[in-house]
């Protein structure tokens, strides 16, 4: 809608949220573009709902600005801003119907009954819920309520709407629909969405862009694919799908190439897949689908990198086999290979050489604090 | 459970009835006799001298007494209005601020509402006529601060009547209004605030219609027993303002005319029992179940 695309980017400029000695968000400084779909994936607790709450106008930074566009709303109540919310338990208002639900902030913007009716009528129709209008919340279905609630937002077509984790009360097979529908919506109507989950695929699923934070910092964003082939941080490279690292020592590099020395020898990997100014200290990895295992002591091409090791559990998945192997100094790595047929299909107790091309190898910066999954609020 | 159920059908399906007994028991014998036999006591005619009563349909007791006190029971519809009011006003920031901001302290805080309970109700009343009358710390001070004129006085006003309404009733307004307040999500206000309503729109169009229900059972649990007592009215007021309550006491207690006392108590439990019935009606309250 609007022309330039300066004046409808919303920026969070080193934003800092405290609870008491408590750091929710740690000098964060974001842009969200418009129209797009961008997520802020973490753990319970890395502050993503503190900054969703931030950009709401329901707290207050401690320190820091938000700007949509030029404007400074930092201290503009949540009434004030052109922002909406779906809210984790959607706080649909129980004593009005579905379409009064609906008109709610229409009504509150001075539109009169009459017109509010027709749009919310329209509204019901995106949301595929026609005909429910005179229903009350509670007579709906659990998709059914989430989706009022989309509708109560996105009637209002606001700059930016905020979805606070709005899949955590469907059932996993519900949720998949309900994602694939979010995404149509947010197509069709081309209103920025600013998506809270900590559920990674759910990320991966429907954001243009993906933004993953831990303890109240950003660790990476970009892409789904971006975030998942170029992890920054150790934290994202294990938060993110699965990854098999190694602690290491980055060596100055020669040709088009990282070396990364490790107890077992070292590792090339892709000079554009280490982040900036990484030094020192580093883990190097590798997703386990891009490997693959081939008989101790066979020859390795020379375009792989390898690692001996040992067979510990085999497991069939149908669509294909998973491996966990141990290095001889005892660190486990996850191998995924695919059920195509191929014929090296290694027992436990069988010594194997993991083997994967030296351009899917990636190194990252180190982690202190363990990733661990939670499906709590932050 | 499904072994007693196997063995004796009957004995399953009367349990619910034989669990309610104890209770159905208790309020046959302490509530419905009692009230049968006021509604009677209320048609007979006695001899105030020997004492002995018989029953001779005299309905006319109660338009006498209607018309001896109408304006004794309107003055007293309009104190305990006064005072429910008062208290729906005061409790009700009381009760949303300990719902809503009180944390971990709400415990604390209700506990605090209770307090003054754990004395006896007249106890309480008559130390407030100690606060209020003309010696009394209150009144002194004002006159010291010369804010009040030297024959200034509140003891024997319509509003130290009200006032001590106010004060004893509070606790029966203020626990409903917490309880329906309590339940309400915070999520919903900030939802409102997010549909870009200020505090008064969301106040008016989400709180107030979402405690409803509370403030029906408050309103009843105030207005009911201020309007028939007679405590706060004989210790704290004076002869210009007596109260109904007052009057059934002395039918009673002074002049021994159990009939006319049985009479004006049956017309005042009418008037609330309409009330109450016009006022639910009113506001389609069909949760009242739940706080009372």
């Amino acid at each position: 809608m609007t022309t330039e695309n300066r004046s409808s980017t919303i920026r969070l400029n080193r934003v800092t949220k405290s609870f008491g000695d408590v750091t929710a968000v740690d000098d964060l400084s974001l842009e969200i573009r418009e129209g797009e779909f961008l997520s802020l994936l973490g753990p319970s607790g890395c502050g993503k709902t503190t900054t969703l709450r931030m950009l709401g106008g329901f707290e207050e930074p401690t320190s820091g600005s938000i700007y949509f566009g030029d404007v400074d709303v930092t201290h503009v109540p949540p009434h004030r801003r052109d922002v909406n919310t779906v809210f984790q338990s959607y706080a649909l208002f129980p004593h009005m119907s579905v379409a009064d639900n609906i008109a709610f902030g229409l009504r509150r913007k001075g539109m009169s009954k009459w017109d509010a009716a027709g749009t919310v009528a329209d509204m019901l129709t995106l949301v595929d819920l026609e005909g429910r209008g005179d229903r009350k919340p509670t007579q709906l279905s659990g998709g059914q309520q989430q989706r009022v609630a989309l509708a109560r937002s996105l009637v209002n077509h606001p700059k930016l709407l905020l979805l606070d984790e709005p899949m955590s009360a469907l059932d996993a097979k519900l949720r998949k629909t309900m994602q694939i529908e979010l995404k149509r919506i947010q197509t069709q109507v081309g209103i920025t969405f600013l998506y809270v989950t900590h559920d990674q695929e759910e990320a991966m699923t429907m954001s243009d862009r993906i933004v993953v934070m831990n303890h109240g910092r950003i660790e990476g964003s970009g892409s789904p694919r971006e975030v998942y082939e170029h992890p920054a941080t150790e934290f994202v490279a294990t938060f993110l799908g699965a990854s098999n690292l190694l602690a290491g020592t980055l060596e100055t590099a020669t040709g088009e190439f990282d070396v990364t020395r490790h107890a077992y020898g070292s590792f090339r990997s892709p000079r554009h897949r280490t982040p900036a100014g990484l030094s020192g200290s580093v883990k190097v990895g590798v997703r386990p689908e891009k490997m693959a295992l081939q008989p101790a002591g066979s020859p390795v091409a020379d375009s792989d990198n390898s690692l001996a090791g040992t067979v510990i559990v085999s497991t069939f998945t149908g669509v294909g086999n998973q491996y966990l192997v141990a290095a001889p100094h005892g660190e486990q790595f996850v191998v995924y290979a695919q059920n195509s047929g191929q014929a090296f299909a290694p027992r436990s107790g069988e010594d194997v050489v993991m083997t994967w091309p030296v351009e899917h190898t990636f190194v990252v910066q180190p982690s202190k604090a363990v990733p661990a999954e939670g499906d709590s609020d932050d | 459970m499904t072994t007693t159920t196997s063995k004796s059908p009957r004995l399953g399906r009367l349990t619910p009835y034989l669990l309610g007994l104890p209770a159905i028991v208790w309020l046959a014998v302490f509530f419905v006799v009692p009230l049968v036999l006021m509604l009677a006591k209320a048609l007979q005619e006695c001899n105030p001298a020997t004492g002995v009563c018989t029953m001779s349909w005299n309905f006319a007791s109660l338009s006498d007494a209607w018309s001896s006190s109408s304006t004794i029971i309107f003055r007293s519809l309009g104190y305990a209005l006064a005072a429910t009011v008062i208290d729906l006003v005061l409790s009700f920031p009381i009760a949303y601020w300990i719902a809503f901001y009180a944390g971990r302290r709400k415990n604390f805080f209700l506990m605090m509402l209770l307090v003054p309970f754990f004395v006896s109700f007249v106890i309480r009343t008559v130390i407030w006529k100690f606060l209020l009358s003309s010696d009394g710390l209150i009144i002194h001070t004002l006159q010291n601060l010369h804010l009040v004129s030297s024959d200034y006085q509140i003891l024997g006003t319509t509003f130290a009547v009200v006032a001590g309404l106010a004060y004893n009733f509070l606790p029966f307004t203020a626990l409903p209004l917490y309880v329906s307040l309590e339940r309400l999500n915070p999520a919903l206000l900030e939802a409102s605030h997010d549909l870009y309503a200020g505090r008064i729109t969301t106040f008016r169009k989400i709180v107030l219609p979402l405690c409803a229900p509370g403030i029906f059972a408050a309103f009843l649990l105030t207005f009911i027993p201020a309007f028939g007592d007679y405590v706060n009215q004989q210790v704290l007021g004076g002869f210009t303002n007596t109260m109904v309550g007052t009057v059934i006491q002395n039918l009673f207690l002074v002049s021994n005319d159990f009939p006319g006392g049985s009479a004006l108590s049956a017309i005042v439990m009418g008037i609330s029992l309409i009330g109450i019935l016009a006022y639910g009606r009113l506001l389609g309250s069909k949760s009242i179940g739940d706080f009372v």
